[in-house]
């Protein structure tokens, strides 16, 4: 199995975050993993994304024009890389800040509103979890409990994070599981 | 030990710690800011010293002090501040000084940009500064083989008593992979440098030095750097080959980032009518011609694939020297080419062969 992930937002939503939690939880599964963040003249507040890449074998390219999943945190993010999916991949919409879905049909789409969840678990800045819980659910690619195993150690110097933090995964999960309840991209 | 998941800057870093290195001086520049920041935290927690200095030149030439005196030492920094460091490469070379720098490149000429290149290859292999001197050159294509080299690295700079360079790109030292540093060594267990300058009482002065104004002398001091340089390139070259066995219609040749995008494309070819190998130096100086040689002689057509205008190129077609077509695709500015380049260049070049 190989699959490459772009996960996409604006600075300070901590996309880089969930992609090192996505890694994370890949290496813990024995997989092959890569994290590559666009390292360009990004800026707070600017565009921001990384790629994660989780295969059996040993990856070459760590950036991937064609991603087989994408969580789109802010419409930018979606603007820029719908297209780029392939077919039947899953694409979290964070429905909170992205007033639109996407137009294509060949998409096995997740819409989330991230901020609104977060906010009702205990902080919408938890929001990037909600969307990595939402991407779980719907896709399997990780078993969830490795990515809260990875959160735990990640957040161990401030454990004070951790319980909102884990709702907040916990209710994206429930909520991309109930969406996409037989996922056909695995 | 546990593997660890890590950027390649940060993997750098501990790797030098765990090679006994326990001094960093170095000036700030993106995109390997990552490794004097984890030095800056690392290294007083082994008792060692991190300075940033107020330059690039105040930097290597602390680097020419510190390995002077016997110390695992060492910088990084990326293309324009490498070059600011030329000056004492050249005079640690002169002087037979063990250090170790990385260059992270970024895509030149001038300031240029802080995006993934490979366009500093010439500097590094062919000279950079003046005279006629040499370094190894160590060019990782994991973070894994990022950290492994590092190793390497400061073992061959003390036994040939010569600069090393460890030459990544952007993507190589921003990526995070996971990381397992199998060795390491403590500074008080390496083997003694007897002609360090750490005090002469009881014994002969050392001198280290790279003026030699009577020509004889320093004529013979260029054989003797000759002689040293013979000896790395008898031993050191080191390689990989993917899918190469019985031979291909087309041999990519690449290095670091590169190669793991020719891997990428080779393996999507994988069972088409096309049969792809990679060949990657890992030492590009010395580079193994003599193996590319061999690998490129039961292949069709040689295509070299570089984040540059085609630098590493020239060493390829000298290798092959004129027995086999050699072709160039190159990406720059920041532009990472993508798999599917690499195989329309390769499809490109098997069809012309029809």
């Amino acid at each position: 199995m190989h699959n490459e992930i772009i996960l996409a937002g604006f600075g300070g939503q901590g996309v880089l975050l969930i992609g090192k939690l996505l890694a994370y939880a890949g290496m813990k599964a024995g997989r092959e993993v890569t994290w590559m963040p666009a390292y360009g003249p990004e800026m707070r507040g600017g565009t921001c994304n990384c790629t994660v890449v989780l295969s059996d074998h040993q990856i070459g390219a760590p950036v991937t024009k064609n991603p087989h999943g994408l969580i789109a945190l802010n419409l930018p993010s979606l603007d820029k890389f719908e297209d780029a999916v392939r077919p039947g991949g899953v694409v979290v919409v964070n429905t909170a800040l992205i007033n639109r879905l996407p137009q294509r049909t060949d998409l096995v789409v997740v819409p989330v509103a991230c901020n609104e969840v977060a906010k009702e678990a205990g902080t919408a800045k938890a929001a990037n979890m909600v969307a990595l819980g939402a991407f779980l659910g719907a896709s399997q690619i990780v078993d969830v409990d490795l990515v809260k195993g990875a959160l735990e150690e990640t957040f161990a110097a401030r454990p004070k994070l951790v319980p909102i933090n884990m709702v907040a995964l916990s209710r994206g999960y429930e909520i991309g599981t109930a969406l996409v309840p037989a996922p056909a991209a695995r | 030990m546990a593997k660890k998941l890590m950027k390649g800057c940060e993997a750098i870093g501990e790797a030098a710690v765990k090679a006994g290195c326990r001094l960093f001086f170095g000036y700030p520049i993106t995109p390997q800011n990552e490794i004097p920041e984890y030095m800056s935290a690392r290294l007083p927690q082994v008792g060692g010293t991190f300075v940033q200095a107020e330059s690039e030149v105040a930097a290597s030439n602390m680097l020419y002090g510190a390995a002077g005196a016997g110390c695992r030492v060492m910088t990084s920094s990326s293309s324009p501040g490498i070059s600011l460091m030329m000056e004492a490469v050249s005079y640690m070379a002169g002087s037979e000084l063990p250090v170790v720098l990385v260059n992270i490149m970024r895509g030149g000429p001038g300031l240029g940009g802080i995006l993934p290149s490979q366009s500093d290859y010439f500097q590094a292999t062919k000279g950079g500064g003046h005279g006629d001197y040499r370094c190894l050159v160590l060019a990782p294509s994991t973070v894994q083989e990022a950290a492994d080299l590092m190793g390497l690295a400061f073992d061959r700079a003390d036994h040939y008593r010569n600069p090393v360079f460890v030459l990544g790109d952007g993507l190589i030292g921003q990526m995070m992979e996971p990381v397992e540093f199998k060795t390491e060594i403590r500074p008080e267990d390496l083997p003694a440098k007897p002609w360090a300058t750490t005090g002469c009482k009881g014994r002969q002065p050392n001198i280290i030095n790279s003026l030699y104004l009577a020509a004889e002398q320093l004529e013979e001091h260029n054989w003797h750097l000759q002689r040293k340089y013979a000896e790395i390139e008898k031993n050191e070259k080191r390689w990989e080959t993917y899918n190469t066995e019985g031979g291909c219609d087309v041999l990519v040749v690449a290095y670091g980032t590169v190669a793991r995008i020719a891997r990428t494309a080779i393996d999507e070819m994988k069972g088409g009518p096309v049969k792809v190998g990679l060949f990657r130096p890992i030492t590009l100086w010395p580079y193994p011609s003599e193996a590319l040689w061999e690998t490129a002689e039961k292949t069709g057509k040689v295509l070299t694939c570089e984040l540059s205008c085609g630098q590493m190129v020239e060493d390829v077609r000298y290798a092959i020297m004129g027995r086999k077509p050699v072709t160039f695709y190159g990406r720059t500015g920041g532009v990472v080419m993508a798999p599917d380049e690499v195989i329309a260049q390769v499809n490109q070049l098997a069809g012309a062969s029809v």
